[in-house]
């Protein structure tokens, strides 16, 4: 194309000026293309050159010494261009997935220190109490037994909640996630759960406010319980003792709302503590995956905050986390969920 | 009573079977074991236990097809062992005819609740007239339900509700079955009913609805009616 425009130059500029020009094609060519075609542009570009701008036009015929060793050196030129441009490119793309493995490593490295404490830790624990019970050289009192089953008794449930917290982050990470949405009632499930925890949260301050006229939810009832139970423990692990938390869910009050089965109303659960907070440069990160805070007291695996992000995605909805301006934190969630009053059913 | 029971647990790991073999010999439980479908099936027809306890997850034949084998005959309770604690899985198991679950890790105390509660079902007088739980009491033959000896009103679908649920105390009931059974086949999905009026019962029934005693939820499967 360039050579044709040159074409109506060649009476006034020389034909070396043409092979410049011809040698910045294929060098621009040559950042974009494989090495074949790269080539290939080479020696036709050098064709092209003796062809229509090498005296006398129109032959592959060369007259002159001088012209003949431009023609090869035009060539040889391209070639090395090309070739060199190539390999720049071949490096480059090594180094990218030499980058990507890199963070892959990180994540991968981040995963095993966690979980290779998080899983070890219970598991010394368990096999050195009963080791220590065991044990015919020494004899343990009753009541230091005791303590070592209990131990042995935490270690397992705090096993058993790390295998939990990975299984379920590798079924979000193979996708087999897919909500399995039925109606809610969203008391009987926050309170549940709180029984469930109940352990956890002996030196907390629990406020759930939910009003009695609470419709019911079409949402997925096992992931909303992973959901809360995640939230809920957090805030019980990392808040101090005697911290209040609360439990809200809001919706749309106006109770008397032209009841549509087909329309997706929001609602928002939201879980307030009065702790600590946290720090700001921090707060971005904390639904990644494997992310603990800097300062973070030891124990956990960085995967509880990241599951719920996940949770409540697959249903659609969105959570947020802020610092509140007079201590502790929200977590809020919100999903677009059908609803359906209570009134409307028990009045059949 | 229930001593003595003879217990067949049918599961290939050999821990489990340790664990439950000296777990239920302490409690006077006589015990069999089988480690696969084909021996499980072959022994419950020899000694026709009195409970089985089944591992879904047999080496050579799916537990839900073991399940429906035994229940073409097998009419005592069968408790289902699980690590696979899908709620699909476990709802399955219990159209299927078992009685409960439990999901390993499992706590045994735990266990040995739900076998004397699926063992007292079994001698359970059917046409007793009048059953009492907590401050309850619900005279069948009259249909009236009382709460610390005062008439409790309940409109019709409760008091259907409530006496499946004492009628079954103790095993888990699953959303599908309690909808057929109290509102009819064609309701079989509408979870909604079952939702608002367990609420209702509960308000009616439970010292504290939101901490409920009686009427237990069992996390997308259904409710399970406990009287302790």
């Amino acid at each position: 194309m360039v050579a044709s425009m040159c074409l109506f130059t060649r009476d006034y500029l020389d034909h070396k000026v043409v092979g410049y020009l011809l040698l910045v094609v294929v060098s621009l060519l040559a950042m974009f293309l494989d090495i074949l075609p790269v080539l290939l542009s080479a020696v036709l570009s050098a064709l092209i050159l003796n062809f229509f701008f090498i005296k006398p036009y129109y032959t592959f015929h060369i007259n002159n010494a001088e012209d003949s060793l431009l023609l090869f050196l035009f060539f040889l030129i391209a070639l090395i261009n090309g070739v060199l441009t190539h390999k720049i490119r071949k490096a480059e793309k090594i180094l990218q997935i030499k980058e990507v493995r890199v963070n892959t490593m990180k994540l991968y490295n981040a995963l095993l220190d966690s979980l290779s404490h998080e899983l070890r830790t219970p598991i010394s624990t368990i096999m050195g109490a009963i080791d220590t019970i065991q044990s015919n050289t020494v004899t343990i009192s009753e009541m230091n037994k005791q303590k070592l089953y209990s131990e042995i008794e935490k270690a397992s449930l705090r096993l058993n909640h790390q295998v939990e917290n990975l299984l379920n982050m590798s079924r979000l990470e193979s996708g087999v996630v897919q909500p399995k949405m039925d109606w809610c009632d969203l008391g009987e499930l926050i309170y549940n759960v709180l029984d469930h925890l109940k352990d956890d949260l002996q030196f907390h301050k629990i406020v759930v406010d939910i009003d009695e006229n609470l419709p019911l939810f079409k949402l997925d009832y096992g992931l909303m319980e992973q959901i809360i139970y995640n939230l809920v423990f957090n805030a019980s692990q990392y808040t101090p003792k005697g911290a209040k938390i609360e439990i809200k869910v809001d919706y749309n009050t106006d109770v008397d709302f032209e009841y549509n089965p087909e329309k997706l109303l929001p609602c928002v659960i939201s879980i307030v503590d009065d702790g600590n907070g946290f720090p700001e440069d921090e707060i971005d990160k904390v639904f990644d995956k494997f992310y603990r805070l800097q300062n973070s007291k030891t124990g956990g695996t960085g995967l509880g905050l990241s599951i719920v992000k996940g949770f409540v995605e697959a249903q659609n909805g969105n959570v947020t986390v802020e610092n509140r301006e007079e201590g502790g934190s929200v977590f809020r969630l919100s999903f677009p969920a059908l609803v359906i009053n209570k009134k409307d059913i028990s009045n059949e | 009573m229930n001593n003595f029971a003879e217990i067949l647990i049918i599961d290939d790991e050999v821990q489990i079977r340790k664990l439950l073999e000296i777990t239920l010999n302490s409690n006077d439980y006589k015990t069999i074991f089988a480690v696969n479908a084909k021996e499980g099936l072959m022994m419950a027809a020899n000694h026709q236990p009195d409970l089985i306890i089944l591992d879904l997850g047999l080496p050579d034949e799916d537990g839900q097809i073991v399940l429906k084998r035994l229940r073409e005959w097998y009419k005592n309770p069968i408790l289902i062992l699980t690590v696979k604690n899908t709620e699909d899985e476990i709802v399955k198991a219990l159209d299927n005819g078992a009685n409960d679950y439990l999901t390993k890790p499992f706590r045994t105390q735990e266990l040995l609740a739900r076998i004397r509660a699926a063992l007292r079902n079994l001698t359970l007088n059917e046409n007793e007239p009048i059953i009492e739980f907590g401050e309850v009491s619900i005279d069948f033959t009259s249909r009236i339900v009382r709460l610390k000896n005062e008439i409790l009103k309940l409109t019709t679908t409760e008091y259907n509700l409530l006496s499946i649920f004492v009628k079954n105390e103790g095993r888990v009931l699953t959303h599908h079955y309690l909808l057929k059974q109290v509102w009819g086949n064609s309701y079989s999905d509408q979870t909604q009913y079952l939702r608002v009026f367990v609420a209702q019962l509960r308000k009616k029934i439970e010292e504290d609805p939101n901490r409920p005693q009686f009427i237990i939820t069992e996390s997308g499967v259904g409710y399970r009616f406990n009287t302790g």
